[in-house]
Formats: structure tokens, sequence, C-alpha cells
């Protein structure tokens, strides 16, 4: 048994069924992403688990104990959101503390946990200003704190990074990171940002219309999608338009590619005739970089300069498709306009069914 | 010349509030015939009736007050939290009390809870006084919900409810030590309100028989001439400090901390 087992949850609005039998086991200390579009019932599950949300059927078990039926303020969990939540009648140090005088710890004890918890989150010189007195970022570390005060047996975070501006959410990414490595508890969050979820995670939960498309590291999900929604979701796709032969010879961008061992993502086994194939921007070069890779021609539209990697866009066949090479002072740009071929492994190849 | 048209608002505002003021000043210092003199006042202080009900009404006006945030913050809190459809049903039903005439409401009181009723509460005092509070709650009840639910729409009532719920809290803690701290404010702006409805009211407790400070104006009024012009400035003076008073309090007691 898991430290949290997530055992066949659907959970209906109405006629509107928005969990369809959900299975998760989360180990202690794991770290646990849902990724997925809005309205794939990512935080549905994150409510089910906090008990803000009761399952239509399923069960849900924290550390061996059936707390489905038990109401949030005793489940002992931490709970994080987006919009941070704080009290505003109280400052930071009330804030941090207010679990802490629920769960009765004497003054001092209490005292010593908020210093420690701010502390933790390097926030000790504002215990006594109010929450309209702090940045975004400040706010969610507060409520972070206060979340890990009463040292809950889970901790869960509902897009908490969603509203803070882009450098200070890698930040707190890697800080809510390392906080939960250090403290090693076992967490959920919630996202919708691929880059945050597969940065932060042990392992990536990906939804799609209430159903857990795939479930996996970070690398798994990244490099083997199990589904064609996972694959378009997670990281940028270029999309061919394919005829697989019945002896598996591949046909497109004009060329004939021998059956080799690709990925097919098929539902249904391998099927024949028009089938999508997919490549991901940084599994085509513009110059061989194995012995043995494929190549099709592609004339180079132009490129963007992004630091550390360059997108050069290249139409093939009349699509267009993303090439991601990194960034060096040596290399040499492609000219707009001029024809090149574009190298590949053909194990990096997705074919996906149309 | 916006400006002028500005203070010229002020200065007409300002004029048709103070001038019967004034005027009601004025008449109050006429009692010695040829000069200004406190002699009305000084009658009214000195009679123990306008103590007794004066303090009576402001004993009546801070019940109601609780009363109203009691039933007030709760509903309001819950109807934003799990029931906003309702809303619209709930704002109607506050508002009836503007609607339907005091002395209708007074007489279904007396009708259902008259000494031959099976909760004869006009058969005792005590009785008495809580029908005139839960009247007296009813009247204030348009002000106290309108003020306390335009306080709850600036917060995120729900993210905060199960912030505390998740670190543990339950819902009288939520209400107590979250909700109503953070909607004081708003409570405070009701509060007025009901309090300068109690210490004027007349028909409730003239027909309910109970010693309040409405009925007492009314009779000084009918058989006085000078005194109850200053009875009018002592219980605006009066009320005005009680307000202001509980404006102090609110502001002690750490009213919501906010960026305006």
């Amino acid at each position: 048994m898991s430290f949290l087992d997530l055992d066949h949850l659907q959970k209906s609005f109405g006629a509107t069924k928005v969990v369809h039998d959900f299975d998760l086991h989360v180990e202690k200390g794991e770290f646990v992403s849902f990724l997925g579009p809005s309205g794939c019932g990512k935080t549905t599950v994150l409510r089910m688990v906090a008990g803000f949300e009761t399952p239509s059927t399923g069960r849900i078990l924290i550390d061996g104990q059936d707390v489905t039926g038990l109401s949030p303020n005793r489940r002992r969990i931490g709970m994080v959101f987006q919009a941070y939540a704080l009290f505003p009648n109280m400052n930071v140090r009330d804030n941090v503390g207010f679990g802490l005088r629920i769960a009765r710890l004497s003054r001092a004890e209490r005292d010593a946990r908020v210093s420690e918890m701010l502390a933790l989150i390097k926030l000790e010189q504002l215990g006594d200003r109010y929450p309209y007195q702090l940045s975004g970022g400040q706010q969610q570390r507060v409520a972070l704190a206060r979340a890990l005060a009463p040292r809950p047996n889970l901790l869960l975070l509902d897009e908490p990074l969603s509203a803070l501006d882009a450098k200070v959410r890698v930040a707190l990414r890697d800080d809510i990171r390392a906080i939960q490595r250090e403290l090693g508890i076992t967490a959920i969050f919630v996202t919708h940002d691929q880059e945050e979820a597969l940065s932060i995670s042990d392992r990536v939960v990906v939804m799609h219309q209430g159903r857990a498309d795939q479930i996996g590291t970070p690398a798994e999900i990244y490099n083997r999608p199990a589904t064609r929604f996972v694959a378009g979701f997670v990281g940028q796709l270029n999309m061919f338009d394919a005829v697989l032969r019945e002896d598996a010879a591949l046909e497109f961008a004009g060329q004939r590619f021998a059956p080799a061992a690709r990925r097919v993502l098929s539902p249904d086994g391998t099927p024949t005739g028009p089938v999508t194939v997919a490549l991901r921007p940084e599994a085509l070069s513009l110059t061989p970089r194995r012995e043995g890779d494929a190549a099709i021609e592609g004339r180079v539209i132009n490129y963007d300069f992004l630091g550390s990697v360059v997108r050069v866009r290249v139409e093939v066949a009349g699509q267009p498709v993303s090439i991601d090479m990194f960034n060096s002072p040596d290399a040499e740009l492609p000219r707009p306009g001029s024809t090149a071929p574009l190298y590949f492994s053909a194990e990096e190849m997705l074919v996906l069914p149309k | 010349m916006r400006r002028v048209w500005a203070w010229g608002a002020i200065f007409l505002g300002g004029l048709y509030f103070l001038l019967p003021l004034i005027g009601t000043v004025e008449f109050s210092l006429r009692m010695r015939r040829g000069e200004y003199s406190l002699d009305a006042y000084a009658s009214v202080l000195a009679d123990p009736a306008f103590r007794q009900t004066f303090g009576y009404s402001v004993v009546m006006a801070v019940l109601t007050i609780v009363l109203g945030v009691l039933i007030v913050v709760p509903t309001a809190y819950w109807v934003r939290l799990r029931l906003p459809r309702l809303r619209p049903v709930i704002e109607f039903i506050t508002l009836l009390p503007l609607v339907i005439p005091a002395i209708v409401v007074v007489f279904g009181y007396i009708r259902l809870y008259n000494t031959s009723s099976l909760l004869p509460l006009t058969g005792t005092a005590a009785g008495t006084n809580l029908l005139l509070l839960c009247g007296y709650a009813m009247l204030a009840l348009p002000y106290m919900y309108r003020a306390v639910d335009t306080g709850l729409s600036t917060l995120d009532v729900r993210s905060l409810t199960e912030a505390a719920q998740a670190l543990g809290a339950g819902w009288v803690r939520i209400i107590g030590q979250l909700i109503l701290p953070n909607v004081i404010g708003a409570v405070m702006s009701g509060a007025f309100l009901s309090f300068a409805i109690v210490i004027g009211e007349f028909t409730m407790a003239a027909l309910l028989n109970r010693p309040a400070f409405g009925p007492y104006m009314q009779l000084l009024g009918a058989n006085r001439a000078y005194e109850p012009a200053a009875l009018a400035v002592i219980a605006f003076a009066v009320t005005w400090g009680c307000m202001g008073l509980m404006q102090l309090l609110s502001r002690l007691m750490g009213v919501r901390k906010t960026v305006t």
C-alpha cells in the first residue's frame, strides 16, 4: 500500500462526469504533478483529496486510513492556493501560526515553529507585515509556510505559481521543490504549465477529459508519450502527413523509410494507411548526428534566436517545421530561403493514427 | 468652473442638513424670555424618564446590533459560499421590512405571541422586550444584510474558507476569526444605521408598551414647547457620540488591513 491511494475515483456534477475512474498511488515523500489543460479534472481530483469535493464513487486513503468521508479540517493536509488566500486581518506570523493555534500548541512551541517556518521561506524579517504589504511571491511563500507549519501528512498545491510573474515563478518553483525535499513531505501539485510539471516532479500525471492519460517520470512523459494527447500537450511536435504501408515502410515528405524501431501510439494496434508522423524540434538537426540518420529536404524560412537555443523554421512539403539547435558562437546559422536536409533518427519518430 | 459647481453643491447640501439643526438648536435655547439659556436642556436632563428611556433604547440598540450580526453574518456568508443562486431570494426577503409597515408587523407579533397563545411572550416584560428586540432586528435587516453582503463581496470567501478548513478550522472559528474581522467595517456601517433606527423607533415600542426613547420623545413633544427641541439636539449628539464610539471600537478591534 502506498502513502496516498486514489482508488477508482469518479466525480460527476449533475449529468456531467468530470473525473473518470482515476487511480493513483503516491509513495511517501514523492512529488507528483497533475498536468493538463483547463477543465481536464486535475483540480477536481485535488479538491477531492483535500475533502472540498466528495467523490461520486471510489476511495481516498492517506497513510492507510480511508479519508473519503472525512471533513477537510480533519484530514491533516496543507493546501496552497493560486490566490494565496492569506487571512487579511492577520499579519504574517499570525497567518503562519493559525493552524498551530487550532492544533493547541503552547505559545512557546507556536512561536518556535512560526520562526522555523519563516526561516524556511527566508522571510524572518517580515513577520509583522500584513498580506497587503507583501508582493505576490512573498504572499505565496507565507501561504506555503502556513500550510507546512502544522506538519501535515500531505501538501496540496493548486496552481500556486500561476498568478506570479515569470522570474518569481521559477525561483519559487525551485524553493517549493527544495523545501519539499528537505521536509520529505508528500506533495501533489496541480499545474497547466508543462515546464513547471516536468521540472519539479518525481512523477507527472497527464490528465485529459477527466482521465489520467499517462502517469510517469518527466522523462518518460516527454520521451515516451503514451497517447496522442500526451505527445501533443507535453512539449512541441512537428506533425507530418504520412502513409504506413503493410510492410511497415513509412512514406512522408516525398520519401520512403524502411521499417525501423519507431514508436507507434495507437490504442488499436499498428495502423496502416494514412497516419501522422511526429518529431520533436530537438529530434531534428541540420547536420547528421549519428550514422544512418534519415533525412528529408526542407527550405529555411527564418529563425528565432532564443538565447541558449535557436529555433529554425523550415518548410517541408508545404508544412511548417521547427528545429531547435543549441546556440554556439561558432555555429553557422542557416540562411533564410536556402534548402537544407533535416536529419533525424528513425527511433525518434512517433507514429500516430490519423 | 467645475470646482465652483462642486463647492456650490456641497454648500447647498450642507445648508439642507444644517439649517433645520441650527433652527432646532436656536429654538431650544429660547426657553427663558428675551435671552438664550440652557434651561430646556437642564429640564430634560433633570427628568429621570429621559435617562431611563434613552438608556433602555441604547441597550436595545446594542442588543439589536448583536442579534443582527449573529443572524446576518453567518447567513450572508453561507449564501455566498454554498448557495450563491439563492442570493436574489435572500436579498428580496431582507428587503421585506422596508415594504411591510412596522405597525403590521407589531400587530402580527401581538396576535401570535399574546397571553392566550402557545408562546405568550407579551405576558412578561422580559418576553415583550425579547419581542421588541426581534422586531428591531427585523427592521435593521435590510441595512445590515446589504452592508455585510457588500463587505463579503470584497473577500475571496471560498479560498479563505478552504484555507482555514485545510488548517483544521471549524465553522465557528472560520466565521468568528476570519469572516467577521474581515467584514467588521461593513458590519459597523450596518450597525450605525441599526443604532439610529432603534433610537428613534416609535411604532413598535409604543404598541408593545415598552419604555423606549421614541415614545418618550412623542410624549414630551405633545406636552412641552422648548424641551422637545433640546431633547432632539441631545439625542442627536448622543447618537452621533455612540456611533463615534463604535467606530473607535471597531478600529481598536482590528478592522481588516487593506490598501484602498
